[in-house]
């Protein structure tokens, strides 16, 4: 326990030195606010700026969790339709892999083609990224599944039904979780830069017009607001993951 | 009465024979111990009656009944505890029955204090000792439906004093409840303590070279293992295993 409190504490330190080192930079050489403002002029744009940029941030949020529990629902979906089937298993797998390798940025306008301006290619856009980290993880974990203990279930009769159920499928949630915490991470992301697709508010949209306009420390307060919200995320699945999976955090402990 | 039997068993893998005409019947209530080399295939046996394997030749029954490549017809303890880590004891205990529909912890938690885990009902897995998680997957096998439980070697990963002080705990329960057992262990004295039949299986492909009828009485004694029978008991088996 001793340890763990200067652990959690170090990355915030080494953010202040950064801080201050930019902010000192920053003064010296009398750069420019327009080419590289200083965090504290940074701060006061997030401070002042606020009631316009709230309501950006408050739809990109809800575009975000809307977009990430689909492409949870989706990510998870697939894992399990791969998994009970092991032909589309060997089949798509590969497939799933080069999806990822379609740029989204070139992909978006194409969606925007095909869809319009509303909700659906955004959502479409954000379950792309959120999905395959999701089923990756789930498929490892269903593999993963301890061989003993299987068989046990087996020799005691369980269904394929029972056994995904009441085995495969919590005995897969540590490493599910793993795929979450990415998933979530990604998701404002991906709202971000479908915002940009065209849309009435956002942090996207809101970026887009800061950087038109050489409102340079406007466009830091959207990348610091996208860092934490992302962190904000991760947080809140952390907190679920220790509520799900006690018995995995209290055997690591052990250990 | 016969509630077990297995007739002119025969499996191959590919062109490796590694069960070759083998019989072997379980009476209802009686404690059969399954003795061979390791290697010896008795795993196959186990899966083949549980359902995880078919037998190329034969027939496996239950109650008169054929249960080739049948899973389900058997409760089953395997050499690992084999508990689900994210239930408690008392959820795993109950596992058995679940699979097979109905559900009864008041017995299970009965079962449980009976057997000295009183205190560990809603504790995980992890919390508990070797010997202890062996304890509960053993009620857990006993609280299942099915008449007859295979035990797999389950003390062959416990420590010498934690192994003699489970044998004399599972013939206590053994006593009281008077399961069917199918035995599976490489221990002479583990079988000639605990059981009423032990059958001894010849090397690949695995046939039953002899039965051999436990002569001491029941409740067994602890110190029978010291007596002068049981010691000729034991070169008779050991001299039929190595023939």
């Amino acid at each position: 326990m001793k340890k763990r409190l200067p652990k959690g504490w170090s990355p915030f330190v080494v953010l202040l030195l950064l801080l201050s080192l930019w902010e000192i930079i920053v003064r010296l050489a009398d750069v420019p606010e327009w080419f590289l403002p200083s965090p504290t002029a940074i701060l006061h744009e997030a401070i002042t700026g606020w009631s316009n940029f709230s309501g950006h941030m408050f739809s990109t949020v809800q575009l975000a969790v809307l977009g990430f529990i689909i492409g949870t629902s989706i990510g998870l979906l697939t894992a399990m339709l791969l998994h009970v089937v092991p032909f589309l298993r060997e089949a798509v797998y590969p497939l799933l892999i080069l999806s990822q390798n379609i740029p989204i940025i070139v992909l978006a306008p194409l969606l925007v083609v095909w869809f319009g301006f509303g909700l659906l290619p955004k959502l479409i856009v954000i379950t792309l990224v959120c999905f395959f980290p999701i089923t990756i993880a789930a498929l490892d974990g269903f593999k993963q599944t301890p061989q003993d203990l299987k068989t046990y279930m087996m020799m005691a009769g369980a269904s394929s039904k029972q056994l995904f159920w009441k085995l495969e499928l919590p005995y897969s949630l540590s490493s599910l979780f793993s795929g979450i915490k990415i998933s979530a991470t990604y998701s404002v992301m991906g709202a971000v830069i479908s915002e940009w697709l065209g849309a009435q508010t956002g942090i996207g949209v809101y970026m887009t017009l800061a950087s038109s306009s050489f409102r340079t420390d406007r466009v830091f307060v959207a990348i610091f607001a996208i860092m934490i919200i992302s962190m904000l995320f991760f947080a809140i699945i952390r907190i679920a993951e220790k509520r799900f999976i006690r018995w995995r955090i209290k055997e690591e402990e052990k250990e | 009465m016969t509630l077990l039997s297995l007739q002119q068993i025969r499996k191959s893998f590919g062109q490796n024979n590694v069960i070759n005409d083998l019989s072997l019947t379980v009476k209802k209530g009686e404690f059969v111990s399954i003795i061979g080399p390791s290697g010896s295939g008795k795993s196959t046996i186990f899966n083949m009656i549980g359902g995880l394997l078919t037998p190329d030749d034969g027939i496996i029954s239950m109650n008169g009944q054929k249960i080739n490549g049948k899973r389900g017809s058997i409760s089953y303890m395997p050499q690992s505890p084999s508990l689900l880590p994210w239930r408690t004891i008392l959820d795993n205990v109950v596992l058995g029955q679940e699979l097979q529909g109905n559900v009864d912890k008041e017995k299970a938690a009965e079962m449980l204090t009976k057997a000295g885990l009183g205190t560990y009902i809603h504790s995980l897995p992890h919390e508990l000792s070797g010997g202890m998680k062996q304890r509960t997957a053993f009620i857990r096998a006993l609280l299942s439906p099915q008449p007859i439980i295979l035990l797999d070697e389950p003390f062959s990963a416990l420590d010498e004093l934690t192994r003699a002080e489970m044998q004399r705990w599972l013939i206590d329960i053994w006593e009281q409840h008077q399961p069917t057992i199918l035995f599976v262990t490489h221990n002479i004295e583990e079988a000639l303590y605990l059981s009423d039949k032990i059958v001894i299986l010849s090397n690949r492909p695995a046939s039953i070279k002899g039965s051999y009828h436990v002569p001491f009485p029941r409740p067994r004694q602890g110190d029978i293992m010291l007596d002068s029978d049981f010691l000729q008991c034991k070169k008779d088996i050991y001299r039929a295993l190595t023939e």
